[in-house]
C-alpha cells in the first residue's frame, strides 16, 4: 500500500507574524456538523451538554468547540462525538483549514476584511459568525479580547494567507508610521 | 442597504443574494396548466417603489429572507424567514 504523507492545509504556509501580530494554524483533532431533526432540537441539545459540557450554541455564539453554524446547524471542533440519536451529523474534518489572529492588531487587520463589526460591545469573546473574508465564506470566531479563530474551506488556505498577510502588513506600516 | 437577518442581525448586503420575487411562494396548488400557473411561472410586476423578494444570506448563515423594501429609496420595511413567511 502507498505510505501517504499526510499535510495539514496551511502545510508551510504558517505561521506568519507582522507587527505584533501573528497568524498560525489550528488542528483540531475532528470537525463535526450536527444538524438536530425537526422537533429534536431539546433532546441533542441534552446530549451536546452530556459530551462536551454546552447545550446547541444559540444564534452567533461559540462555547466549548460548539459553533453555530446557520439555522439548526453547528460545527463540534476538537471532540469526537459519539453517535446522537436524532440528529445528522457529518465529519468535515479534513474539509476546513483553520487559523488562529492574535496580537493587539488583530482586531484592525480583520476589520479590513470582514464586513461585521467587531467591537467588544458586539462582538466580544464567545462570539461566532458565518460571514465574508475578502470574497470568501468564513466562520469567525471570537476567542479572547486580541485573539481570533478564522475557518474557511480548505481549498481556500492560500487566498486566506495572502488576504490576512497583505492586510498584516499594511496594519503593521501604520503603526510603525504613527510611531 | 443593509439587510437585518433575523439570526444575524444587521449585515452589509455583499452578505446577501437576490432571488428576486417572492412570488415563489405562492406556487398554485393544481398540478393542472392552468391561468394561475401562467401567471406564476411569466408574469412579475416591475414596480418603481415597494417590492417582496425571495433573498438568502449567502455570505452568512445561508437563511432564506423574505425582504420588503422600496426600490426607489431602499428603505427596508420588513425580513422575515421564508420558512415563517410561507407556512
Amino acid at each position: 500500500m502507498a505510505n501517504l504523507t499526510a499535510k495539514t492545509p496551511f502545510d508551510a504556509l504558517l505561521p506568519i507574524e507582522a507587527g505584533d501580530v501573528r497568524l498560525s494554524e489550528v488542528t483540531p483533532d475532528r470537525i463535526t456538523w450536527i444538524a438536530p431533526q425537526k422537533g429534536q432540537m431539546a433532546k441533542v441539545s441534552r446530549a451536546l451538554d452530556k459530551q462536551l459540557g454546552a447545550d446547541f450554541p444559540s444564534p452567533n455564539t461559540h462555547a466549548n468547540g460548539l459553533v453555530w453554524f446557520g439555522p439548526d446547524q453547528a460545527l463540534v471542533l476538537g471532540t469526537a462525538l459519539k453517535p446522537i440519536a436524532g440528529a445528522a451529523m457529518v465529519d468535515q474534518t479534513s474539509a476546513w483549514a483553520c487559523c488562529a489572529l492574535e496580537g493587539a492588531g488583530a482586531t484592525d487587520v480583520l476589520a479590513r476584511l470582514v464586513p461585521i463589526d467587531l467591537r467588544d460591545t458586539a462582538f466580544g469573546a464567545g462570539a461566532a459568525a458565518r460571514t465574508l473574508l475578502g470574497h470568501m465564506n468564513c466562520v469567525l470566531l471570537r476567542t479572547g479580547p486580541t485573539r481570533y479563530e478564522v475557518m474557511v474551506f480548505r481549498s481556500m488556505a492560500a487566498t486566506l494567507v495572502h488576504e490576512v498577510e497583505r492586510a498584516m502588513t499594511m496594519v503593521a506600516a501604520r503603526a510603525e508610521m504613527a510611531g | 442597504m443593509p439587510i437585518t437577518c433575523p439570526f444575524c442581525g444587521p449585515r452589509d448586503q455583499r452578505e446577501f443574494t437576490i432571488k428576486g420575487s417572492a412570488i415563489a411562494l405562492e406556487r398554485p396548488d393544481s398540478e393542472e396548466w392552468s391561468e394561475a400557473w401562467n401567471d406564476y411561472l411569466h408574469l412579475r410586476e416591475n414596480p418603481a417603489g415597494r417590492t417582496r423578494e425571495l433573498w438568502q444570506h449567502t455570505g452568512g448563515c445561508s437563511a432564506w429572507l423574505v425582504v420588503e423594501r422600496d426600490t426607489t429609496t431602499h428603505e427596508i420595511y420588513s425580513v422575515t424567514l421564508a420558512s415563517e413567511a410561507a407556512a
